[in-house]
């Protein structure tokens, strides 16, 4: 009896150590760029390591602003708008035609069906990059370099493959006879789907949402090839400016970082609701 | 007023012909089930009465006019799914009130509509709830409280039984029949289950392959089978169905055993034709131990092979001619295996199939 708890005891320790060290393997890089955010670019390359700042600062976020006479300023507000614009409209475009695509898949049939689903599931398995070439070719043939449509454009094509994947999966969890019950009640098609199929994927159009969004706001290969100004360079592009030809300013780099995973996680948080209410979905159903 | 007619009803998905050409009128509060086993084009054809499928070819009126391009929500139906199909993210109260929340009607109106249904199917207690707290029994009756608020010119039941247990399923038929009696409204059911459609319905409209059998009052089917297919489907433990030969005056089994052919048959049949010998086990039973006596009556030694005592009666395994043939014993008695037993074969209720086209010789 004695035992089995003991035992029982055991295991429960030793899941929470070995999450422990996971998370640690997880965190610990992110967890260094935000300290070294807020630390003196000597101290980052201190041997051996400082871990904890030792006069903490906001100095390189006020220099990568413009404040301060040792650096040039980086233009952030800049950068800052061109990754919401580009990341927020590629994720609205996005998740319009993957829910009309997804609810097509689940809902109608039509020729090629199959055909064109895996034709859309094989588009994901070129990477991006391989395409950055003939992309910039084309982009600069007609005048789509350092756009912000050329890259909302690119985002738009990476993003609605997964979205129209993931909200399909959705969708056809939803019995088809709710819809069907909707219009016998005396609504149109699209009364059927709005009051009712959409509220229930949507936690699946909220996750979709999120992974699309991440993906455009993190994305850094295509848009280095494909933006010059600030016209349409985004954050990402933008941590470069903080490499010279014989020096990094790793601190001015880390803090930039931050200012990109802020918005990201924000995001995060405001639709982890949704994400557990689609976890919590299948108590519902029947 | 909402009777309901089919006419030469076709539906295609596209070159193959699953429904062909259906012809039907359904009476103003009538109740009528379409039974036949799965994929006889039962649920395909009231799902073109309700709208959620084209029909290919021939025409649906409900009450005055036709409505095969009148989508769903203007046909003033309502439909019980097999699933249910309550919408989840919504209470009891807001599932009852949805159709009538589409159709703009004012908050006191629907408040009023929602109680009545509740009242009559015994909702009261669970309007707050979601679907997702009630038990089976409970969602279906919401799935018809939903239908009922309405004020529908029909309602139509898909299988809305087959998802419950046996005893709630029972329950429900029940609950369902009282429903119909206090709401009186054209109601068109279907299932594959010949019990449910025996005890609900007003007439019973039998199909097979996209065809339709037989139509008629359930007495009608039970008692009157055109073919040997209804005669199966019709009826628990099913009818027996026995090839035999007309020699003269006597229907003669492939051992040589013999019985006089019915009386009321005797000039529907020519010597030497090939038919099937119709019995149900209610009317082979041994001497002594029927339901009713018989004008015409007569009988055949046979050996029981195994018997099922179901307390009132017993079903007695036996055979005739090389086949398994089912007899009761009402008023039982133990019986052994082996048993050799007089039966008492009532040839007024026995029926005669044309072996060639299964038709009855009543009616062709």
């Amino acid at each position: 009896m004695m035992n089995g708890k003991l035992r029982k005891q055991i295991g429960a320790i030793a899941t929470w150590v070995l999450t422990f060290i996971l998370m640690v393997i997880i965190c610990v890089p992110g967890l260094w760029v935000v300290l070294t955010a807020f630390r003196p670019n000597g101290e980052v390359l201190a041997k051996p390591p400082v871990w904890i700042p030792e006069n903490p600062s906001l100095n390189n976020f006020a220099k990568i602003f413009g404040f301060g006479a040792d650096q040039v300023a980086i233009p952030v507000p800049a950068y800052f708008a061109n990754s919401l614009i580009i990341a927020l409209t590629s994720t609205a475009i996005a998740l319009l035609i993957g829910m009309s695509g997804g609810y097509a898949f689940a809902r109608y049939r039509f020729r090629f069906k199959n055909g064109l689903f895996l034709g859309l599931m094989l588009s994901r398995t070129v990477p991006g990059i391989a395409l950055s070439l003939p992309i910039f070719m084309i982009w600069s043939r007609i005048g789509l370099i350092d756009a912000k449509l050329g890259l909302i454009i690119v985002y738009v094509a990476l993003n609605v493959p997964f979205t129209i994947w993931l909200i399909d999966g959705f969708f056809r969890q939803i019995p088809k006879e709710m819809s069907e019950a909707a219009q016998v009640d005396g609504c149109t098609r699209w009364q059927a789907f709005w009051k009712i199929e959409f509220p229930l994927a949507k936690s699946g159009i909220a996750s979709a949402g999120i992974f699309a969004f991440l993906t455009s706001w993190n994305e850094y290969a295509l848009a280095s090839n494909l933006t010059r100004s600030t016209d349409s360079k985004t954050l990402p592009v933008g941590l470069m400016d903080f490499t010279a030809q014989f020096t990094i300013d790793w601190a001015g780099m880390s803090a930039m970082a931050v200012i990109i995973i802020i918005p990201a996680l924000i995001l995060t948080f405001l639709v982890q609701k949704h994400l557990i209410a689609g976890l919590t979905f299948g108590g519902v159903k029947g | 007023m909402a009777e309901i007619t089919l006419n030469n009803v076709i539906k295609r998905y596209g070159k193959v012909e699953v429904v062909h050409g259906i012809d039907l009128d359904i009476a103003h509060n009538e109740f009528v089930v379409l039974v036949g086993p799965s994929g006889c084009g039962k649920s395909t054809t009231l799902r073109m009465i309700a709208g959620l499928e084209d029909i290919s070819d021939g025409t649906v009126s409900i009450g005055p006019g036709v409505v095969n391009d009148l989508p769903p929500r203007k046909r003033n139906i309502s439909m019980v799914f097999q699933n249910y199909a309550l919408y989840p993210h919504m209470s009891v109260r807001e599932n009852l009130g949805f159709g009538l929340k589409i159709a703009k009607q004012d908050e006191a109106t629907i408040t009023a509509r929602v109680n009545e249904a509740a009242d009559i199917l015994g909702l009261d207690e669970l309007l707050e709830r979601t679907p997702a707290e009630l038990s089976g029994g409970q969602r279906q009756r919401v799935a018809m409280g939903r239908a009922i608020v309405r004020h529908p010119e029909a309602f139509l039941f898909d299988e809305p039984l087959s998802n419950l247990d046996a005893k709630l399923r029972v329950q429900m038929r029940t609950e369902i029949k009282k429903l119909h009696q206090k709401v009186k409204t054209t109601v068109v059911y279907v299932t594959h289950d010949q019990v449910e459609a025996m005890t609900l319905a007003d007439r019973i409209v039998v199909m097979k392959d996209g065809h339709i059998e037989q139509v008629g009052t359930p007495m009608e089917v039970f008692n009157h089978p055109v073919n040997t297919f209804v005669a199966s489907f019709i009826g628990s433990p099913p009818m027996n169905l026995l090839p035999a030969t007309i020699r003269g005056t006597e229907v003669v089994f492939t051992d040589g055993k013999s019985l006089p052919v019915p009386t009321r048959l005797a000039d529907r049949v020519r010597d030497g034709q090939e038919v099937i010998f119709g019995l149900r086990p209610d009317d082979l039973t041994p001497v002594g131990h029927g339901i009713a006596e018989s004008g015409d009556s007569a009988r055949l030694t046979l050996d029981v092979v195994l018997s099922e005592p179901l307390g009132t009666e017993t079903i007695l395994y036996t055979s005739i001619a090389g086949l398994e043939a089912q007899g009761k014993m009402f008023g039982p008695r133990d019986v052994t295996p082996g048993e050799t037993l007089e039966f008492d074969i009532a040839m007024d209720r026995a029926h005669l199939f044309d072996a060639a086209t299964g038709n009855s010789v009543r009616s062709d």
